[in-house]
């Protein structure tokens, strides 16, 4: 029986291609997209940051989405991680905020405080 | 010079049952015995057996006590660290004592200092990605199984983690499982109830949507122990985006050989079907749903035989919950002990609540079996909402017991829920705050029974008619006395006599409402 191995091998791979797709950008942006998260916006969230990406011509930003991570009441949900910095988690990120999130902290490295989740 | 060192576990559960204080005497005593230069003191994380909360520690030795009052805290150092005997009776199990204790820092990361083990990847991986979960040490309970373990190990694991069903009975995982293993009938069938019908619930959607994967593994591995090669998801029908998410799980798994035939270059095999239900509530009934999947109308059947034994097309059939089987992989890949040493005695491991209502933050909350309602509404639903007054909270879902701020601190596991008369259902919390009617309330909720009764019995289809009928009387001000008495009574017989679950459950927020706020209904009265 070599089941292990196997998946050990199978993970190995997997690894490979999570370090390319992220080899050579700036940063990760996540928006949440469990149910919740969309009934609170977060396909026009996701739109309008990659239509300020676009606008900015920045392409080395790696947008992806994740499920719920539970605390619907501040979705739609962002998480930022900017180079080894932490990855952050912003609330009640609507369309609106998309533009100073992405100038302040994707591209300016700092975190906007006052629209991160306490945790 | 510091020979000892004393911590008692400082994180929000603590301390709220006191850790302070504990702390506080435990300085005191040290005082009174000259012992404070020898001995520090300080706080640290916690374990997570909530029902042995606040703990305490005593290094270099390393005993762990607990739960540990103030008073305990001085016989702790006269006891110990005066005289040098550890004070058995309050030591901890010694899985407990072996397990690892969280330091405050990582309590602080993990959001509010929930323990997640259902929803340790929601809301961090990619649910469209089966690299993301397998990069998450994905699967590494099924190859370990396939590798290392006979299908009689991963039943006994089970067995003796004491998982209870997450569905809302709480029965035990691996007695289930056995029922099924030790059919004569080789055809066996794992059914994953994700039909979730229960208003206010919405775990099941939400593990499914931000960890697909987690249910899919624990299903395979229930196939596995007990035999089975076949799997359904019978996932409600409003769930579209959940059920596209497994399915493309399910074909990403299946092209890796993670799933299907010969699994991982091994003789099992396992494959998964995705079955959506129709938006009937009383298809979450295991019986109802096993004829729904089966494409007969979904109405409940006789139990005995119970499913274990003629279940889905007359198989023997385990029939679990979504959050039953996500706890399954996590079990199996850090053993039964790993388990027990998180909840309480009687209930171990987590559970997954969803809180809404007049909280200020609504949403999922996983947490060790054990906490109590007050203090998942203060830690982690930050409080009732606008300063409020709590006043009631329905544990469970619709079907499920109003409970008065009386019982506010009863560790929320089966066992202990079940000894005051409440439930813990399907793990919904419904907070209501002062300006709650209950009347209104528990008119709102005959209304959904009476609607999705599904007909079979007449204790039920008709008696739900009967329960509206007076609480409409009541709200408009015409009820006598003896119309209260005869909705008690109808109430009393519906639960007594009703075929299944729905039925038996549909009169309960009326009766724990006429329990805990008789006032409120007499209020109504006819002068």
């Amino acid at each position: 029986m070599k089941s292990l191995e196997e998946l050990q091998k199978i993970k190995e791979r997997a690894l490979e291609r999570r370090r390319l797709a992220g080899e050579g950008s700036r940063a990760r942006v996540v928006v949440a997209m469990g149910t919740c998260g969309i009934a609170a916006g977060a396909r026009d969230t996701m739109t309008a940051i990659l239509g300020e990406l676009e606008k900015r011509q920045i392409a080395d930003v790696v947008v992806t989405q994740t499920g719920c991570v539970g605390l619907c009441e501040y979705e739609p949900i962002v998480q930022v991680q900017v180079g080894d910095q932490d990855m952050v988690t912003y609330g009640n990120i609507d369309t609106d905020r998309v533009s100073t999130l992405v100038e302040e902290h994707v591209v300016g490295g700092e975190p906007v405080e006052k629209w991160l989740v306490r945790k | 010079m510091i020979r000892s060192t004393i911590l008692v576990s400082g994180d929000p559960i603590s301390l709220s049952r006191g850790a302070e204080e504990t702390k506080l005497a435990i300085e005191a005593e040290l005082s009174f015995y000259g012992l404070e230069d020898e001995v520090q003191v300080g706080y640290t994380g916690r374990v997570n057996r909530t029902d042995v909360l606040p703990v305490v520690v005593v290094y270099p030795e390393g005993t762990v006590y607990g739960p540990v009052t103030p008073r305990d805290g001085s016989e702790i150092v006269e006891e110990h660290l005066y005289k040098g005997r550890v004070v058995d009776h309050l030591t901890v199990a010694a899985e407990i004592a072996a397990a690892e204790i969280d330091t405050l820092g990582e309590l602080s990361d993990t959001l509010y200092g929930q323990k997640r083990i259902v929803l340790r990847r929601a809301g961090l991986i990619d649910p469209y990605s089966i690299d993301d979960y397998i990069a998450e040490d994905g699967y590494f309970a099924l190859a370990t199984a396939l590798t290392d373990m006979t299908p009689d190990d991963v039943l006994q694991t089970v067995k003796n983690s004491n998982l209870q069903g997450r569905g809302g009975a709480g029965f035990p995982t691996g007695l289930k499982w056995s029922f099924v293993a030790q059919q004569a009938e080789p055809t066996r069938y794992i059914v994953c109830n994700a039909d979730e019908s229960e208003p206010g619930t919405f775990k099941d959607r939400l593990i499914i949507e931000g960890d697909p994967h987690s249910v899919l593994e624990g299903m395979a591995l229930s196939g596995y122990a007990v035999g089975a090669h076949e799997g359904w998801i019978y996932i409600r029908g409003e769930y579209v985006m959940a059920r596209d998410i497994l399915n493309r799980a399910i074909a990403q798994a299946e092209e890796m050989n993670l799933l299907g035939d010969g699994i991982l270059g091994s003789d099992f095999s396992f494959h998964i079907h995705v079955h959506a239900g129709a938006g009937a509530y009383i298809c979450g009934e295991e019986t109802a749903l096993l004829n729904s999947l089966e494409g007969q109308r979904g109405i409940p059947r006789i139990r005995p035989p119970y499913p274990t034994v003629s279940g889905f097309r007359g198989m023997p059939t385990v029939v679990n919950n979504v959050e039953t089987l996500a706890n399954v992989a996590p079990i199996v890949l850090n053993g039964a002990d790993w388990f027990r040493a998180i909840g309480t005695n009687r209930s171990p491991g987590t559970k997954v609540y969803t809180m809404l209502g007049d909280v200020n933050i609504t949403g999922l909350v996983e947490t060790p079996m054990g906490t109590t309602l007050r203090e998942i509404i203060d830690i982690y639903g930050g409080g009732v909402k606008d300063g409020k007054a709590f006043k009631a909270a329905q544990t469970g879902g619709s079907s499920g017991t109003i409970i008065p701020a009386d019982l506010l601190d009863v560790p929320m596991d089966f066992a202990s829920m079940q000894e005051k008369g409440a439930g813990l259902g399907s793990g919904a919390l419904l907070v209501c705050d002062e300006d709650t009617d209950i009347v209104d309330l528990a008119y709102v909720l005959v209304r959904f029974f009476m609607t999705e009764s599904c007909g079979k019995c007449t204790p039920c289809r008709v008696g739900n008619v009967q329960m509206l009928e007076s609480l409409e009387r009541l709200r408009k001000g015409m009820a006598r006395r003896s119309d209260l008495e005869r909705l008690e009574e109808i109430a009393d017989f519906v639960q007594q006599s009703s075929f299944c679950g729905l039925g038996q459950a549909a009169p309960v927020p009326i009766l724990t409402g006429l329990r805990y706020f008789r006032d409120e209904f007499e209020a109504r009265l006819r002068a």
